[in-house]
């Protein structure tokens, strides 16, 4: 019986793998498929022939610069974030800078409905002439990633004995070096963690761009919903170009798997 | 949390120990970029819309003297925004108590250790973790009427050719919204349930088990109490998620057909520019950001979260 109930668990489990994983698998599908192959009635399940040349075509059009145009905005956003981000949690935490209404205004920052923040900034960027510019959308999306960045640090910190810092400080060390020499390798693992989690959020970030880029320094989302016209449907692009964006974070998300519960839940799942 | 409080007592003895530099500039000179940069893209933003909400600017007028209330007397009398409020509503009350039970039982399966429960966990997570764009492109190639793989198996099923036109008759575009917001989030919800639930003490599910409680029993009176804080916390971030809910519907519908799925986000979006109704789009974003900033406060004063 106990045999016949664990195999009812894989039989349930891998049922249950599948259906969430059949839209990302039929994603791939598509994106090796022949343009033939994609348009077949009634559809094939897997490409008999699979081949690259969908990628091919988004490399000859340039729509990869989309992809690159992702990666820098996120990337450097991010590292602007890391350092002024973690700078204030060490405040928050060390010396209770602000008390709880700084940390919860800060965290309330983040849940804010992304349409009513990109409204105004909007306005004001048409008038600066910063509409799809880099630095433009760098600048918003690093106070995008602030809050994030200032709240798991504020966890992370929080776990450093405060008789480290103490020890440092009577060793004749200065503040900033209890900073550099204490506290950011003690709290290295969170630190990159919450690194790439906000890099992921950064880069899977859709309405801010949608709105602020026409033709310079559109991101991979953005290109994306191009594809969708009122008379066609560009699906090898589409998938193609969901995969590219997709495998960076596939490959973050397994690196980083034991910080995951932790970096989605905003730090209330310690786990 | 202990880390917390132990903080607050200790900090007193650093700032003596630091002797010339006082904690007092130090600790602002710290927490200054980054408050900076959030008043900049935060508040100043906000009052701007303010100022903006009070005038008459549209594609049509430039008026920026003061109008009084005209367009948030506006926002009441406008069916359209009542109806997006109405389907944004909707789709959350559908969807999120799915997400929830579904996140629970998926939990409840995965909570026993067993060989490659890992290896399932991990690949449960992928939804959640890929862009709600490219979520939204993937089931619109999935419910394509003719090319898609969703009615061919409801094909199989019935034994006959079906037609559905998911994304472009409002009868079926709701079903496709929330069958594809609840696959990308229920992962979500089950991770952090699942933590949650792993971190329930172990004897006092024993001691319940030895007083003769059964299964449900012993969920609703040892660890549903236990997960409780989470669970909320999990709720609030998938419920604002969800009242804001822009990407899968874009995608998926573009609010159509005519505007049917039209959520508050898109709205906004539509009003702001589309059709460049910059002043009452304002009105929209004052309106928001302050019921938001409300209910966050609010919710986070009470929760566990902000200590």
């Amino acid at each position: 019986v106990r045999t016949l109930r664990s195999a009812g668990w894989y039989v349930t489990s891998i049922l249950i793998t599948i259906v969430f994983l059949f839209p990302v698998y039929w994603m791939f599908a598509v994106s090796l498929k022949t343009p033939q192959e994609i348009f077949k009635f009634p559809p094939a399940w897997y490409p008999a022939t699979p081949q690259l040349q969908n990628f091919l075509v988004l490399f000859r059009d340039g729509d990869v610069w989309s992809v690159w145009n992702s990666l820098v905005i996120a990337s450097i956003s991010t590292l602007i974030a890391m350092a002024f981000g973690t700078l204030c949690a060490h405040s928050i935490v060390r010396f209770r800078t602000g008390g709880e209404n700084l940390a919860v205004w800060i965290i309330s920052q983040r849940m804010l409905p992304p349409i009513a923040v990109v409204f105004p900034i909007f306005l004001l960027y048409a008038k600066a002439g910063w509409a799809d510019t880099y630095h433009g959308l760098i600048l918003l999306y690093t106070a995008f990633a602030l809050p994030y960045v200032i709240w798991m640090m504020r966890g992370y910190l929080q776990e450093i004995p405060v008789e480290l810092e103490e020890s440092a400080l009577v060793d004749g060390c200065s503040r900033w070096g209890v900073l550099r020499h204490v506290v950011i390798p003690v709290a290295r693992s969170g630190l990159f963690a919450t690194a790439v989690f906000a890099f992921i959020f950064s880069w899977n970030e859709f309405l801010f761009a949608l709105v602020l880029t026409r033709t310079q320094v559109i991101t991979y989302p953005v290109q994306i919903s191009q594809y969708f016209g009122a008379q066609s449907t560009f699906w090898a692009k589409i998938s193609a170009m969901s995969v590219l964006g997709t495998l960076p974070v596939f490959f973050a998300v397994a690196a980083f798997q034991r910080y995951l519960v932790r970096g989605i839940s905003l730090g209330a799942v310690k786990g | 949390m202990a880390t917390g409080a132990a903080a607050v007592t200790t900090a007193a003895p650093i700032t003596r120990a630091a002797g010339a530099v006082g904690s007092g500039n130090f600790k602002y000179l710290l927490i200054a970029p980054a408050v900076l940069i959030l008043l900049a893209f935060g508040l100043f933003p906000f009052l701007y819309s303010v100022v903006v909400s009070f005038q008459k600017l549209s594609l049509l007028d430039q008026y920026t003297d003061f109008q009084g209330l005209l367009n948030y007397r506006r926002l009441v009398n406008d069916q359209r925004l009542w109806s997006a409020v109405l389907h944004t509503v909707g789709i959350t009350a559908v969807a999120l108590p799915l997400q929830l039970v579904l996140g629970l039982l998926l939990a409840h399966h995965f909570l026993a250790e067993r060989p490659l429960k890992r290896l399932f966990v991990a690949l449960l997570i992928i939804p959640s973790v890929i862009s709600p764009m490219v979520a939204g492109s993937m089931w619109r190639l999935m419910f394509d009427d003719r090319y898609g793989p969703i009615n061919q198996m409801i094909g199989w099923v019935l034994g006959e050719h079906v037609s559905i036109l998911w994304t472009i008759q409002a009868a079926w575009a709701y079903p496709a919204i929330i069958i594809c917001d609840v696959w990308e989030w229920t992962p979500f919800m089950f991770i952090i349930l699942l933590a949650a639930l792993s971190n329930v003490d172990g004897e006092q599910l024993d001691a319940a088990a030895i007083d003769g409680a059964n299964a449900w029993q012993s969920f609703r009176y040892v660890s549903l109490p236990a997960i409780w804080p989470v669970m909320m916390i999990a709720l609030l971030i998938r419920g604002l998620d969800l009242i804001r809910l822009f990407d899968i519907v874009w995608q998926l519908t573009r609010g159509g057909p005519g505007n049917a799925t039209e959520t508050i986000s898109i709205y906004m979006f539509v009003r702001g520019f589309q059709e460049f109704e910059t002043s009452y789009t304002g009105a929209m974003v004052v309106v928001l950001i302050l019921l938001f900033t409300a209910v966050l406060i609010a919710a986070l004063r009470r929760m566990e979260i902000a200590r």
